[in-house]
C-alpha cells in the first residue's frame, strides 16, 4: 500500500489530494467565527495552507450558522479549495450544541466512513421548544443515538459547562476538544500558541481549552454517557443516582430516605408520626407520598399533611398491587400539587425565606463584598385581593361587579417590591404570615371545592375503569400559572374532562384522555385540544 | 460605530509592492481599490459587503492620506448616483452594495449612469447574497447588467482572482466608457486567503481637482437627442470595445486539455465547486489540473462569441453551469451555436437544478449525471456505475426531531418589548393588519410573536400598508419601519406618503440608534459622536417636519406598559391622519460591545457599579412558559427540575442575561406571574451601601429566623 502511494507521488493523483475539511455548526453568538479563525491559525502555524468561509449577516442573530475550513500541507502551490461543505465529504464536524450536531447529520455532513463528530452535548432550546405550555423540547437521546451511528467517531460532552466554569466561551472548549481528538496532525502546543496569540481573555480561554482537551481524551468528564439536562426522555435518566450526580443546573438529588428536617421538637415529632404512616404504605407509593407530604407540610402545616395522607388513603384503599399502584402514585403527586395552589401567601412566603436569598446570591453569582438588591414584580388584581379575603367578604365583593371594578381600579397595577429593603420585605413577610388564616380565605374554599370534585370523580371511576381514573388524576398537570394563565389552564382542564361522557364505556377511554391532555399542552389557547375534542366527539359515530 | 472594528485589519491596506496580504475577501477588494488609484468610494451596507463599508469607515486616515473621498451613502441609489463623478472627469470611482436588493434600489441611477457612459472607471461591487443563509429574494444581478448594458464580472472565488478583477474592471470601464459591475458571492466575500500586494496609488485626479476645474458635455446628459445617440453608442462603440478588451486580456480562462468530446462552461464564481466535483469524480487533482476542458467566464456579460464557438469546436456536448434563474447565459450560448450552424449539443438546466444554490452535492450529482451520459469513457468503472452502498445501518431521519433555528432577536434586544406590547394589544383589541419592513424587526414574523403579513422593501413598511386606508373600517393598520429604513427612503416613501394621502394607520418607527441588522453602522439619528459623519438628528423632528400631527416618542422601549398604552391609544384615538410612534432604545448588541469592557474595567478599578440581571424563582414558576411566548429571548429558557412532583420544565435565565428588564416588564404588563426577580449587584459598594445593607440584613434576618424557628424547615426547601 505504502509503495503504491509513493510511486504515485510524481504523477498528480486525481482527487482533492488529501484536503482536510472541517465544518462548524453553531448558534449565532457562540463564537463560531473565533473558532474558525483559530483553526486557520493553528493550521498555518503547522505549515498548512488553509481557507475559511462563513455566511455572516442576519443569520448570526441567534440563528444556526455554518463555518467551513479546508486545509492541506503547503507544497508551494495554491490548491483549489471549495467554499462550502459537501454531503459525505466532511472530515471533522464541530457542533457547538447538540441539536446542531443533529442538523449536521440531517444535512448529510456526517458520514460513518469519514466524519469525526465533535459536539458539545448541552442544549440551547430553540424558540419552538420553549413556547409550548408543556414540555416541547426535542429528544437529545435520539440525536445522540443517531450520532453514534452516523459518525466515524463521536465525541460529546458538555463543553459549555467547561467554558462557563472557566469564565470563557464554548469556542475555547471546542477548540480543546478538537486538539484532544488528535484528528488534526497538530501538536497541542500549537493550538495553545494560537490562543495565546489571539490576545483577549487568553487565560480563561486556555483553561477552557484544557478542559475540552482532557474531555476529548476521556479525562475529567464522563464521556460514555454524559447527561444532558434536556428533553423528556432524559428525565428518567436524570433520576437515576448515577446521572443525577452529574446533572447540570445545580439541581441537587433528593435522597430517598427522607429529607433532613429541623424545627421545634413538637413539630418534628408530628412529622415523624406522619412519615410513619407512609412507612405503612406499599413500597412503590412511598417515595412520591413522602415528597408530596413534605411539599404540603412546607406549604401549610402539619394538619394539612394529615389531610393529604387521609385523602391519599382513599386512593390506596381502592388500589391494587397488580396495577402497580399507579392510582396511588398519581394521587400522591397531583393531590400535593392541588393542595399547594399558588396564591399570594405562598409566593410571599417563598420569597422571604432565608434559603431563597442564598439561592439568588448563588445563581446571580454575587461575590462576598458585593451587595445584592432584589426587586420582585407583582401585579395583583381584584381576583387576588378577594382570594386573600375571608370567604364571606371575598365572595360578597366578587358578587358585586361594580364594587369589584372599583377595587380593581385601585389595586390593579404593577408593583415592584424590593425584598432587600425594610418595607418591601416586611410587607411580603406579613403576607406570608397570613398562612395561619389560609383555611378561612375565599381562595382556599374555591380550591378545595375544585379539588374534591376532581378527586371524587377520579375515585368514583376506579371500579369502572382503573386506567381512566389514573388519567383523570393526571389531568391535574394542566393546572398551572397565575391570573389569566391560570384561568386558561382551568378552562383546558375543564375542556379535557368534558370529554368523559363521550368516552364513557370505551375500552380506550384512558388513552383518549391522555391524548387530550397532551394536546392541551401543545399550545396556549388550546386549539389543538379543541381539534382533538372534535375527533373524540366523532368517536361514537 | 460598527459592530465589528477593523482598526487592526486596515493596517494591511498599507502593504506595498511584493508584500503578502492575508485576510478576508472583502478586505482584499478594498486593498485592490487603493492599488488601482480609486478617487472616491461609497456604498450602502448589507451582507455580504457590510464589512467593505466598515473597513472603509475604519480606514479613513489611509484614504485621507491618498486623497480618496469616502461616502457612507444614504442608499444604493445615492451610491450609484455618486458615480456621476466619473461621467465627465477621469476619476476612478467605486460603489458597493448588497445585491439584488441594492441593485433594485439603484436601478434608476444605474440606467442613467449607463446611458451617458463614463470617462473615469466606474466600478459597482455587488455582494451577492444568494442561497443558504440569504435574507433576500433570489434574483439575479445578471438581469440588471443586461437591461442597463453594463458589464458584469464574476471572478473565480480566490483572492488573487478577485483583486485582478478589480484592476480589469476599472480598465474595462474606461476603454468601453461603461460602468462595470463586479459580482462577489457571500462566501467569497468572507473567504480567508492571500495575495501579493502592490503599492497604493494616489488618484491621478482627485475629486478636489475636479471641483476646481468643472467640466460639462451636453452629449453625456440623458435627455433626447443625446440619449438616442447613447443607445447607438452602446452597440456601435462600447460593446465592441468591451469584447475586445475581454478577449485581448484573457479575462475568461481555459483549463484542461484543448481537445475533448465534452466541455464545461461556467460562471467564474462556480469554478471551485466544479473542480471539487471533478476531483470527486476522479477527473481533477488538488490544484485544478483536469481531464475535462473548462471555459471559465470571469466576465459573464458581455459574452465573447468567438471564444465560445472555438471552445465548442470538436465537442459533442457542452454543459453550462449557471447558477440562478432565468438561464440567460445558456440561452445566449444556445443562440450562438444555432446561428453559427454548429452541431454541438448545449445542455445546462437539464442536468443542473433550474433554481437554487449549486452546493457541493448538487454539483457532484449534476456533473456526474452529465459525464455518465455524455462522456462515460472519462470515468472510472466504479464512478460510471457506482454500486449502492449496502449493508450499512440506515441513519434515522432526524428532521422530525431537530428544531428549526431561524435568526431572532438577540439577548436583551430593545425591539422585543415593542412586539411583546403589540402582541398584548392584539390580545385586547383583536388581530390587525400588520405591515413589516426590512431590518432586525422583521424577526417579529417568527415565533413567538408571529406579527406581520408582508415585507415590501427597505423603508417601505408603512408604504405597503397605504392601501389600507378605509375610514369605514373599525380597525387601523399597523406598520413598522426601522430607523435604517426610515432614513434610507422611509421618510418620503412611507411617512410623507401617509401624511399626503391622509392615511389613518399607525406607524411604529423602531429606532435602535444604528443600521443594526447590517452590522451597526451609524445613520443620521445615531446618538454617538462620529468623527467624520454628522449624527444626532432626531427622527421625531424629521417626522414633525413631514407634517405628522399625532406623534409619540417612547425613549425606553423596555417600558412594555407604556408601549402597550401608547399603541392602544394610537389605534383608538379620534385623531385623523397617520399616528406615528417612535420607539427608541439602543441596539443591545452594540450597547454591550461598547459598555461591557468599560463596566468590567470600572469594577476592576474599584468604582461603584450596579449590574442588573434577571432570575426566576423556580419554586414559584409553574412551567406554563407564558413568559416565553412573549419573549423568545435566548437567555430565557427552560430547565428540568429534579422533582418528580413537577412534570413540566420551568423557566430559567442563564448567565448571558444583560438585565434589559423585558422579562419583568412583560410579567407585569401581561399580568403573568411573580416568579421573575431583578437582582442588582452593587459592585464595590460605598460605606453607606454597606451600612444600609447591614441594617437591612439584621432586620430581615431577625424576621426570617423568627418564622423559621417556628416551622419545620426541610433541607434545600
Amino acid at each position: 500500500m505504502l509503495d503504491i502511494v509513493s510511486s504515485m507521488r510524481d504523477v498528480p493523483a486525481r482527487g482533492d489530494g488529501g484536503v482536510i475539511k472541517i465544518a462548524i455548526l453553531a448558534v449565532g453568538g457562540q463564537g463560531g467565527g473565533v473558532l474558525s479563525d483559530w483553526i486557520v491559525d493553528v493550521a498555518e502555524r503547522n505549515g498548512y495552507l488553509a481557507q475559511s468561509t462563513s455566511v455572516a449577516g442576519v443569520a448570526q442573530r441567534t440563528g444556526a450558522t455554518i463555518y467551513y475550513i479546508e486545509m492541506c500541507p503547503d507544497k508551494g502551490r495554491l490548491p483549489v479549495f471549495a467554499l462550502s461543505p459537501s454531503q459525505g465529504d466532511v472530515d471533522v464536524l464541530v457542533a457547538a450544541e447538540l441539536m446542531e450536531a443533529g442538523r449536521a447529520i440531517m444535512r448529510g455532513f456526517v458520514t460513518p466512513d469519514k466524519t469525526t463528530l465533535i459536539a458539545s452535548s448541552h442544549r440551547i432550546a430553540a424558540v419552538s421548544e420553549k413556547i409550548e405550555p408543556g414540555d416541547g423540547r426535542a429528544s437529545s437521546a435520539k440525536v445522540r443515538e443517531t450520532a453514534e451511528l452516523a459518525s466515524k467517531r463521536f465525541i460529546a460532552f458538555d463543553m459549555e459547562k467547561i467554558a462557563v466554569q472557566n469564565g470563557s466561551v464554548v469556542s475555547s472548549s471546542l477548540f480543546g476538544a478538537l486538539a484532544g481528538s488528535s484528528v488534526l496532525p497538530f501538536p497541542r502546543e500549537t493550538y495553545e500558541a494560537t490562543i495565546s496569540a489571539s490576545g483577549r481573555g487568553v487565560k480563561a480561554s486556555l483553561a477552557a481549552f484544557g478542559g475540552g482537551y482532557n474531555g476529548a481524551r476521556g479525562r475529567g468528564v464522563e464521556i460514555t454517557h454524559p447527561v444532558v439536562p434536556g428533553g423528556p426522555d432524559d428525565q428518567a435518566a436524570a433520576h437515576s443516582p448515577v446521572s443525577s450526580a452529574t446533572a447540570a443546573d445545580g439541581a441537587e438529588p433528593v435522597e430517598n430516605n427522607g429529607p433532613d428536617v429541623e424545627g421545634p421538637r413538637r413539630l418534628v415529632a408530628g412529622w415523624q408520626e406522619l412519615t410513619a404512616r407512609i412507612e405503612e404504605m406499599p413500597v412503590p407509593v412511598r417515595d412520591m407520598a413522602l415528597r408530596g407530604l413534605r411539599k404540603v407540610v412546607d406549604y401549610q402545616d402539619m394538619r394539612y399533611g394529615e389531610e393529604y395522607l387521609d385523602r391519599l388513603d382513599r386512593a390506596l384503599m381502592l388500589d391494587a398491587e397488580e396495577q402497580g399502584y399507579a392510582l396511588s402514585i398519581a394521587a400522591a403527586k397531583h393531590l400535593a400539587n392541588a393542595l399547594c395552589y399558588d396564591d399570594m401567601i405562598r409566593v410571599a412566603d417563598l420569597k422571604t425565606r432565608s434559603t431563597r436569598g442564598a439561592r439568588v446570591r448563588r445563581e446571580v453569582g454575587v461575590k462576598d463584598d458585593a451587595i445584592l438588591q432584589t426587586t420582585e414584580y407583582f401585579h395583583p388584581r381584584v381576583e387576588e385581593f378577594c382570594g386573600a379575603m375571608p370567604a364571606t367578604i371575598g365572595s360578597y365583593i366578587e358578587n358585586r361587579p361594580k364594587l369589584s371594578a372599583f377595587i380593581d381600579r385601585r389595586i390593579n397595577k404593577g408593583r415592584r417590591i424590593r425584598t432587600d429593603s425594610f418595607t418591601g420585605f416586611a410587607m411580603l413577610w406579613m403576607i406570608g404570615g397570613m398562612r395561619r388564616w389560609r383555611r378561612g380565605l375565599l381562595r382556599h374554599r374555591v380550591e378545595q371545592a375544585h379539588l374534591d370534585r376532581w378527586y371524587d370523580l377520579a375515585l368514583a371511576t376506579v371500579p369502572k375503569d382503573y386506567a381512566l381514573a389514573v388519567e383523570i388524576l393526571n389531568t391535574r398537570r394542566l393546572i398551572k400559572g397565575y391570573s389569566d394563565t391560570h384561568v386558561r389552564a382551568r378552562s383546558k382542564f375543564d375542556r379535557v374532562l368534558s370529554a368523559l361522557p363521550m368516552l364513557k364505556g370505551r375500552p380506550d377511554a384512558a388513552d383518549w384522555l391522555r391524548r387530550l391532555r397532551e394536546a392541551a399542552l401543545k399550545d396556549e389557547k388550546g386549539d389543538m385540544l379543541d381539534g382533538a375534542l372534535k375527533t373524540v366527539a366523532t368517536l361514537g359515530d | 460605530m460598527a459592530e465589528r472594528s477593523f482598526a487592526k485589519e486596515v493596517e494591511k491596506l498599507r502593504l506595498g509592492e511584493g508584500e503578502e496580504f492575508a485576510g478576508e475577501g472583502i478586505l482584499a477588494i478594498t486593498k485592490a481599490l487603493l492599488q488601482c488609484g480609486v478617487g472616491y468610494v461609497g456604498g450602502y451596507q448589507g451582507a455580504p459587503i457590510s464589512h467593505l463599508m466598515d473597513v472603509l469607515a475604519d480606514a479613513q486616515d489611509i484614504l485621507g492620506e491618498l486623497g480618496v473621498h469616502f461616502e457612507a451613502s444614504a442608499s444604493e441609489a445615492t451610491a450609484t448616483a455618486m458615480l456621476a463623478a466619473s461621467v465627465h472627469y477621469p476619476i476612478r470611482g467605486a460603489a458597493t452594495f448588497k445585491s439584488t436588493v441594492g441593485t433594485n434600489v439603484a436601478s434608476d441611477a444605474l440606467a442613467n449612469l449607463a446611458s451617458g457612459g463614463v470617462t473615469g472607471g466606474a466600478l459597482i461591487i455587488v455582494g451577492e447574497d444568494y442561497g443558504e443563509g440569504s435574507s433576500i429574494m433570489q434574483e439575479r444581478s445578471h438581469a440588471f447588467a443586461m437591461k442597463s448594458q453594463v458589464w458584469l464580472l464574476d471572478p473565480r472565488p480566490n483572492l488573487p482572482s478577485i483583486v485582478q478583477a478589480v484592476e480589469h474592471g476599472f480598465e474595462l470601464s474606461e476603454v468601453s466608457n461603461t460602468p462595470v459591475m463586479l459580482q462577489v458571492r457571500i462566501r467569497c466575500c468572507h473567504v480567508h486567503g492571500k495575495f501579493i500586494a502592490k503599492n497604493n496609488k494616489r488618484p491621478a485626479m482627485t475629486v478636489a481637482d475636479a471641483l476646481e476645474n468643472p467640466r460639462r458635455d451636453t452629449g453625456r446628459i440623458v435627455l433626447p437627442p443625446a440619449s438616442f445617440l447613447h443607445e447607438k453608442e452602446k452597440v456601435a462603440k462600447r460593446w465592441p470595445a468591451a469584447v475586445d478588451y475581454i478577449r485581448k486580456n484573457g479575462i475568461n480562462e481555459f483549463f484542461g486539455p484543448d481537445a475533448g468530446s465534452v466541455g464545461i462552461v461556467m460562471q467564474g464564481g462556480m469554478y471551485n465547486a466544479v473542480i471539487r466535483a471533478l476531483q470527486r469524480l476522479g477527473l481533477a487533482d488538488a490544484y485544478g489540473e483536469t481531464d475535462v476542458p473548462l471555459y471559465v467566464l470571469n466576465a459573464v456579460y458581455p459574452l465573447i462569441d468567438d471564444e465560445f464557438l472555438t471552445f465548442c469546436e470538436g465537442k459533442d456536448s457542452v454543459l453550462v453551469v449557471e447558477e440562478g434563474q432565468p438561464n440567460y447565459i445558456e440561452q445566449a450560448f444556445a443562440a450562438m451555436l444555432h446561428k453559427a450552424g454548429r452541431g454541438t449539443r448545449l445542455v445546462g438546466k437539464e442536468y443542473l437544478p433550474v433554481a437554487g444554490e449549486y452546493t457541493g452535492q448538487v454539483m457532484l450529482d449534476s456533473l456526474g449525471a452529465f459525464l455518465r451520459a455524455e462522456a462515460p469513457q472519462l470515468l472510472s468503472a466504479e464512478i460510471r456505475a457506482p454500486n449502492k452502498m449496502g449493508g450499512g445501518e440506515e441513519i434515522p431521519d432526524l428532521s422530525k426531531v431537530v428544531p428549526g433555528r431561524p435568526p431572532g432577536f438577540c439577548v436583551g434586544c430593545p425591539e422585543r418589548p415593542i412586539f411583546a406590547a403589540t402582541k398584548l394589544v392584539e390580545q385586547e383589541l383583536g388581530k390587525h393588519h400588520i405591515a413589516s419592513d426590512i431590518g432586525c424587526h422583521l424577526f417579529s414574523i417568527m415565533p413567538p410573536f408571529e406579527l406581520g403579513a408582508t415585507t415590501m422593501g427597505y423603508g417601505l413598511g408603512p408604504a405597503s400598508a397605504s392601501a389600507f386606508n378605509a375610514p369605514e373600517a373599525k380597525r387601523r393598520s399597523i406598520s413598522f419601519v426601522g430607523d435604517g429604513g426610515f432614513w434610507h427612503n422611509g421618510l418620503t416613501s412611507s411617512i410623507g406618503n401617509a401624511v399626503f394621502n391622509k392615511n389613518d394607520g399607525v406607524i411604529v418607527v423602531v429606532d435602535n440608534f444604528y443600521s443594526a441588522a447590517t452590522g451597526g453602522q451609524d445613520i443620521l439619528s445615531s446618538r454617538a459622536n462620529n468623527r467624520t459623519k454628522s449624527t444626532q438628528h432626531p427622527i421625531t423632528k424629521a417626522i414633525e417636519g413631514m407634517g405628522v400631527k399625532w406623534l409619540r416618542h417612547i425613549d425606553r422601549t423596555y417600558d412594555v406598559g407604556k408601549m402597550q398604552a401608547t399603541l392602544k391609544e394610537a389605534l383608538t384615538t379620534e385623531e385623523k391622519g397617520p399616528k406615528v410612534i417612535v420607539a427608541s432604545s439602543e441596539c443591545m448588541l452594540n450597547k454591550q460591545r461598547r459598555e461591557k469592557p468599560l463596566v468590567n474595567q470600572a469594577i476592576k478599578d474599584g468604582a461603584r457599579v450596579v449590574k442588573p440581571k434577571f432570575g426566576v424563582d423556580e419554586d414559584i414558576c409553574t412551567g406554563d412558559h407564558a413568559c416565553m411566548r412573549l419573549s423568545g429571548c435566548p437567555s430565557l429558557s427552560v430547565k428540568s427540575l429534579d422533582d418528580p412532583l413537577r412534570d413540566d420544565p420551568v423557566a430559567s435565565i442563564d448567565q448571558n442575561c444583560v438585565g434589559c428588564g423585558n422579562c419583568g416588564e412583560v410579567a407585569d404588563a401581561a399580568v403573568l406571574c411573580p416568579s421573575f426577580y431583578r437582582a442588582d449587584v452593587v459592585h464595590n459598594p460605598s460605606g453607606w451601601d454597606r451600612f444600609l445593607d447591614r441594617m437591612r440584613g439584621a432586620v430581615i434576618g431577625f424576621l426570617q429566623r423568627r418564622r423559621e424557628r417556628r416551622r419545620l424547615v426541610f433541607a434545600d426547601a
